[in-house]
Parts: structure tokens; sequence; C-alpha cells
């Protein structure tokens, strides 16, 4: 047993076992902070397949962004333990028939690879210079341009609507235009009142 | 000299000397990064009084020297106070978590020709993915801490880090396409040469969108609101003490030397010499011809000049507004980086400028 073995047991242990910590555990802080850890080693594996831009990209994107989001969201909502309990039974069917899915697929891997198809049963492990960067680049911006751009559109459309879906216009809003302030003459602010001064008695 | 390291490693077996070498090159680095953190804060101290016509610390040790040894001993001798309805476990992880992603982007940073701990091939990416990291130790000190003003000033942090995040991404996206690699040590590579061949010139918009998205992203002054003292107490370590306070410190002073190095690196040739150029010949006729040599010289150099920037910036300017955080990093900077980014792309095409050309 190699090093790469050890690392990918141990780092598979953790993941298994943080993945089960997201369902489990009570607090749903501690339910992100699983999640955190789990995307974190199942970055590590991917290192191990020689994936270093995935797997640097998977934390830059879903730890730094997406779970720092998440993780406020978490903060934020007040989760009542009770009403999540309630609508357990109600959705465990789904749950159980989305696990037989993954079950199912699960074994269809295994007959493929038992049956001798050559799917990933050899990783084509390249020079230790080559960059996996600059060819996924290669691939994405040439033979794949257009599936990119496609790709491209269709999250700047998810943005536009979420924009939209938050986007409200309250009347009576007192927010501050930078323009007008910037704008502002001495004229506009003060006036200059001459009163004349109190006699005494 | 790591070739005398290994032999001095010999005895051990494979593996394990692998591992002792990285440690070597580790442990140096990690002593003088907190020996630097240490008389950051002395010189924080120092420069800000001399700006505002004070003396600054100058009782512990000959001119305050031993002033950053005191303040450690203060803190290591408090006590920790863990809040009554705090959660205690994430309570004393935040700060590390705060730590460790300051300390871990400087294996990839190029310290002197040819030299990084990790020289990677994706390093530009590890740093955007380390630095984004840095987020979570906040964000947990805040919501840990089981306080008002902890939480409010964790929130702000937070916004305000994945605001400057983007534009700091878009900038780097210009010194990639500039230099044509994500490694470190080639971008530093890609602007061998004096003053005028560093990328701060063809990239200055990038270069300042940077700068000033560092200072943002490590909560210093003038972007400090996560921690306005006149509005939220101490913003999300109010409830520290002690080393767990001291930890915090740590971290964003640590931050800022990696946010400076970083600069040094993108922008101003990492360790090339200020005096590489023609017109500076004649320094090799008065002895002093190892200037004009990359070095690990000029990269300190290089980093001290900017954290006196960081300083400087928090002796002048006033706190910014919340709302005017806000709109600078999304209505400002994020345009800017893209209209240079297409400025660039056009400029590379064309052939105009210093850059390689499209292979």
């Amino acid at each position: 047993m190699g090093i790469v073995d050890v690392i990918f047991g141990f780092n598979a242990l953790v993941l298994v076992a943080s993945a089960i910590g997201v369902i489990s555990s009570r607090n749903t802080v501690y339910a992100a902070l699983f999640l955190v850890l789990s995307f974190v080693t199942s970055s590590i594996l991917w290192l191990l397949i020689e994936a270093e831009f995935l797997a640097i990209v998977l934390v830059l994107v879903y730890v730094g962004a997406v779970m720092v989001l998440f993780l406020f969201v978490v903060m934020m909502l007040d989760v009542e333990v009770a009403a999540v309990r309630e609508g357990f039974t109600r959705y465990a069917p789904f749950g159980v028939i989305m696990a037989g899915i993954v079950v199912f697929e699960l074994l269809t891997l295994f007959w493929a690879r038992a049956s001798g198809l050559p799917i990933a049963a050899e990783l084509v492990r390249r020079a230790p210079d080559a960059s996996n960067t600059r060819e996924i680049g290669v691939a994405l911006y040439t033979n794949h341009v257009f599936e990119f751009e496609l790709a491209a559109f269709i999250l700047l459309l998810a943005i536009v609507a979420a924009i939209m879906l938050t986007l409200r216009s309250r009347p009576g809003l007192k927010a501050q235009d930078v323009a007008a302030q910037v704008k502002v003459r001495r004229e506009d602010r003060v006036r200059i009142v001459k009163v004349p001064a109190e006699r005494g008695e | 000299m790591m070739a005398f390291a290994d032999s001095m490693l010999a005895f051990l077996p494979e593996p394990l000397r692998a591992v002792a070498l990285i440690l070597l090159q580790i442990l140096p680095l990690l002593v003088v990064l907190i020996l630097c953190v240490a008389f950051l804060t002395y010189l924080e101290r120092k420069v800000i009084g001399y700006m505002q016509q004070r003396i600054g610390p100058n009782r512990v040790g000959p001119r305050g020297w031993l002033q950053p040894f005191a303040d450690v001993i203060k803190l290591i001798c408090k006590e920790v106070v863990i809040p009554g309805k705090a959660n205690r476990f994430l309570f004393l992880v935040a700060p590390l978590l705060a730590i460790v992603p300051a300390l871990a982007t400087w294996a990839v940073v190029p310290l002197f020709p040819g030299f990084a701990i990790a020289d990677i091939d994706a390093g530009l990416l590890y740093v955007l993915a380390l630095t984004s990291l840095g987020v979570y130790g906040v964000i947990l000190a805040g919501w840990a801490s089981n306080s008002k003003y902890a939480f409010l000033g964790a929130m702000r942090s937070a916004a305000q880090i994945v605001a400057y995040e983007i534009a700091m991404g878009f900038a780097l996206v210009g010194v990639l396409m500039a230099s044509q690699s994500l490694n470190l040590g080639d971008i530093t590579e890609a602007q061998s040469g004096g003053f005028l061949s560093w990328y701060w010139l063809p990239l200055f918009p990038l270069f300042l969108v940077y700068f000033i998205s560092g200072v943002a992203e490590t909560n210093r002054a003038p972007f400090d609101v996560a921690e306005g003292e006149s509005e939220i107490v101490a913003g999300f370590h109010v409830e520290y003490s002690g080393v767990a306070f001291a930890v915090f410190f740590l971290a964003e002073y640590a931050n800022m030397i990696l946010i400076a190095a970083l600069t040094a690196v993108m922008f101003f040739g990492g360790w090339y010499s200020f005096f590489a150029g023609e017109p500076f010949a004649f320094l090799a006729g008065l002895g002093l011809g190892f200037l004009r040599e990359p070095s690990l010289i000029w990269l300190c150099a290089k980093i001290a000049f900017f954290l006196f920037c960081f300083l400087w910036l928090r002796a002048t300017f006033p706190r910014y507004r919340y709302d005017q955080i806000m709109r600078l990093g999304w209505k400002v900077f994020i345009p800017v980086t893209i209209v240079w980014i297409l400025a660039e792309g056009v400029m590379v095409v064309a052939g105009v400028g210093p850059w390689k050309g499209i292979s």
C-alpha cells in the first residue's frame, strides 16, 4: 500500500463521515460546516487523480464563495427543529426513491467495470510538467466554445432573473444618491439670515 | 543549500526525508513571518505616531524595540474568556481558521530566483482559493460569540470580502493574460528587467484595483467597518481575549504582509531589481553591483514599501461609510477591471505592449 492509497483512504473516510454529518447534525451551522469539509476532502481526492485545476476551482468557487453565502443564510434563519422533523415522514418516500436510484447507478457502474468496458479503468498519468489548466482552457475555448458560451448565457440569465426577483422599489425609500451628494452647492444648503441684535432694556 | 540539507537528512528513509525537507523550508519562513508581524505592529504604532506628531511606544527596551514582545507576553498571560452562551468549539476554532490561510498561501510565493516552497503550476488559483477561505474565521467568530455586535461585524466583513474578491480576481486575470501563466515564478520572470518592464505600468488600473481591494480584504482602515469602534465596539472579535485575540491580530497582520508580497510579485516584478536598467550601470563601478541583481532583498524592499502604504493609508483617510464601500466595490472596481481586461485583450491580439504575443 503506497502513500497515495493511505491519503485516499483517509480522505475518503473523512468525506463519507462529513457527508453523514451534513444530514444528521441538528445544528444547521454544523451541517453547513460539514458540507465545507466534504468539499475540501473531495478536492483532495481530485488532486489524487491529477485534476489540479478542478480541485482548486472547487475550493475557490464552492468553499470560498457559495458556502460563505450559504452559511450566512443558515445563521440568520431561525430553523425550528420540530418543523423539520414533521416534514420527515412526508418527504421520506422521495428520499428512498432517490437513494434507490443512486444505488442502482452505482451497481451499473460496478457491472460496467466488471464486464470490461474501458471506463476510467486506468488513469492516464501525465508528465509532471503537463499543464492541466492550459489543456482545459484549450478544450473549452476551441472545441467546446459553443457549449461554453451557452452555459455562460444561461448563467447571465440566472443572474438577471435573481436580481429581478429580489429587486423591489418601495415607495418612500430613503436611499442616498451619491451623484446628488457630490453636486451639492453651498447655496442649496445654507441660508444666511440677518437677525437684528436684541436691544437691552 | 537544498542539496546540503538533503545530505544532512540522509539517515532518514525516503518518504520521511521529503517531509523533513519541506518542514525545513517552512520553519524559517514561518519564524521570519511571525517576527515580521511582531515588528509590523511596532512599526504601525511608530509610523502613525510620527504622522500624528507623537513619539509612539518608546518605553520597553531601546527606543521601544521590545514593545511587541511585551505585548505578546501580556496577551499570553491573559485569560481567554469564553462567553457563557457562546458555541465553545467554534469560538476556539475560528481564530485558527483565520490564521491558517494567511500562512498557507506563502507556500507558493516565489521568494528568490527559482525558489518557492511549492512551485505549483496553478499558483495563482491557489492564492485566490486560499485568500477566499480567510472569511470563514471572521464569520464563525461572529456567529459563535453569540453577541449582536460580533455578528454585525461578521456580516459587514463577509459582504465586503465577497464584493472585493471579484474585483481582485479580475485584476489577477489581467496579470495572467499578460504573463500567459498561472505560476507565480513564471509571472515574475515575465516581468524581467528594470522598473519600467514591470506590470504596474501596462496594468496600472488593475494594480490600483488590486491593492485597494487587498486593503479592503484585510479589513484595514479605511475599510475597517468590520471592527468600526464607534459603531459596533470591535466587530467580530469583541468577545475575544488573551491568546485567541492574539491569533486574530496575527492573522490580520500576516494577511497584510501577504497582500503586500502578492502585489510585489504580480505588479512590481517580485525579486527583480529596481536598478536593472541601463542608466544604473554605474552602480557596478561603485561596488554596489549586487543591487542590480535579482534577489530576495528586492522582494523584501517592495513588501516593506507596500506595508508602509498600508500604514500610511490608515493614518490618512477617515473610515468609509458602509454603502460607499459597496458602491466602490461593485460599481467602480468591477467595471474598471472588465474594461481594462477588454483593452488588454485587444492589445495582446494586436501585439501592442510589453507582453508576449499569443502562441
